[in-house]
């Protein structure tokens, strides 16, 4: 009987804790599967299809990387209750906070634009025409923000993460070679060719993908629009873990579906790469393209937001998503403004998406290394930190993961430039 | 109405420049060296943008 008591009291402290966890999660899940946007799934399809499972060792070594920069956000917005925009405003002075702001806006609204070329070209697959595909888009996120709750809208995000999966049962369609993905995947070994300027290409690309200018911004204010405390900070914490797992297993799992049915083609998109899975594998093709949609779709939710808070901040409006309309104004304009711009744009003839496509990673650049170097700064600022300052620990990881993804997203931007650099 | 909008605007901008006029980081070594690094890096890759437009022209 006691031992039954004990079993019960476990399993009601075990489901306690779960159910808090899902509270307090969200975040830093729909930052991280956000992450996979269009941009990401086309990197992963082509890393995939051109080195089958030969990389897939190096894309684990992303869930500590993607954790550690993600985490600081969590505890700088926790601590501040400012977002990424108004720290960097509060912390060095107008110059960097104007210099931030404006290149966010730009980044951002470029990037939207690439996910409506992904989510429309997705969706073309089916079908259904690129104007109604940004129609529906627009309708469906001005629905998700308007219902006056932030919790509401989270709850909405996670669904769409939950769809991100689908790349799981799509890679078990295709029917992968189990022990070649564990003898060839998991353990650090330099692919077929050796290392050269095309691998180091690939090696730029997926760094380049895991952590993007916007997610500090809008992890930041997203604890601060939850309303986090110092003590919810462990859960953040778990919350960004478990974020930065489930972006890497889908990465994985994507790698796997285009390295089995696709290897050695050059992949120039992921709808292309859903097309010519369609051919052998129609099932998997088919979710390769949802899974296209919902990312692209992830993509627009997080980045549209991100600018409208971090001008929120600055210029002092209302800008919550448990505010209603007229309360926030400016917030809901600034977000439709900008969602209904970037979707307008994919739907002008002849309107040079690829040109756009190449031109966000070198705007990213000038903003990453810029953001990634204020957030460590602003962790080791006592006055404002307090007992959540960075140790010396996380200092040396941190100051480490800073300088590798500015040095490679440098060279993958400036690859983009000069695109005979690195082939 | 589009002259008010941009006077209020203007307004609210000198008034983030004076909000935000110093900074509360304290200006280490370190800091001061990171902005440098900073404003170097951007120099950089402006100067690279700016080749790469006047070579394709």
């Amino acid at each position: 009987m006691f031992r039954f008591s004990n079993i019960y009291y476990e399993f009601r402290r075990v489901w306690k804790a779960i159910k808090l966890f899902f509270i307090i999660s969200g975040p830093g899940i729909v930052v991280m599967v956000a992450d996979n946007d269009a941009g990401g799934i086309t990197t992963y399809a082509a890393t995939g299809a051109k080195y089958g499972y030969h990389l897939i060792w190096f894309l684990l070594i992303l869930v500590p990387v993607a954790y550690y920069v993600q985490e600081m956000t969590v505890r700088l917005g926790a601590v501040t209750k400012r977002g990424h925009g108004e720290a960097i405003f509060a912390g060095f002075g107008a110059f960097w906070g104007w210099f931030s702001l404006i290149d966010l806006m730009i980044v951002n609204w470029l990037t939207l634009v690439t996910e409506f070329i992904g989510m429309t070209s997705s969706l073309r697959i089916f079908g259904i025409p690129p104007w109604l595909t940004v129609m529906g888009v627009c309708i469906l996120m001005g629905i998700m923000v308007l219902n006056g709750r932030y919790w509401t809208w989270e709850k909405i995000a996670m669904v769409f993460c939950a769809v991100n999966l689908i790349y799981i049962p799509g890679a078990f369609m295709v029917q992968p070679s189990v022990h070649d993905i564990i003898h060839t995947g998991f353990v650090p070994h330099m692919p077929p060719g050796g290392f050269n300027n095309e691998l180091f290409f690939f090696l730029m690309a997926n760094i380049g993908t895991t952590i993007a200018p916007w997610m500090l911004f809008f992890q930041q204010s997203a604890v601060v629009d939850k309303g986090t405390k110092e003590k919810d900070i462990p859960w953040g914490k778990l919350d960004t873990l478990v974020g930065a797992i489930l972006t890497v297993v889908v990465a994985v799992f994507i790698v796997i579906v285009t390295g089995t049915i696709l290897p050695g083609v050059n992949i120039d998109d992921a709808a292309q790469a859903s097309i010519m899975l369609m051919k052998t594998q129609k099932y998997a093709g088919t979710f390769m393209a949802i899974g296209l949609f919902d990312a692209g779709l992830l993509g627009a939710i997080c980045i549209s937001l991100a600018s409208s808070w971090a001008f929120g901040e600055v210029f002092g409006w209302a800008h919550s998503l448990n505010n209603k309309v007229r309360e926030a104004p400016w917030f809901y304009a600034n977000y439709f403004l900008t969602l209904i711009t970037a979707g307008l744009v994919v739907l002008i003839p002849k309107a040079p998406l690829v040109l756009i496509t190449l031109f966000v990673q070198v705007v990213a650049v000038t903003l990453l290394p810029a953001a990634l170097v204020f957030l460590v700064l602003l962790l080791n600022n006592k006055k404002t930190m307090g007992e959540y300052t960075n140790t010396l620990w996380q200092n040396v990881i941190t100051t480490i993961i800073v300088v590798v993804i500015v040095i490679l997203s440098t060279l993958y931007g400036i690859s983009t430039l000069f695109p005979n650099m690195f082939k | 109405m589009i002259r008010d909008f941009f006077s209020h605007n203007f307004a609210k901008v000198r008034e983030i420049n004076q909000k935000y006029a110093k900074p509360n980081v304290e200006m280490s070594g370190w800091v001061k060296g990171s902005l440098l690094f900073l404003r170097l890096y951007l120099i950089l890759l402006v100067g690279l943008l700016l080749y790469k437009f006047i070579t394709l022209l």
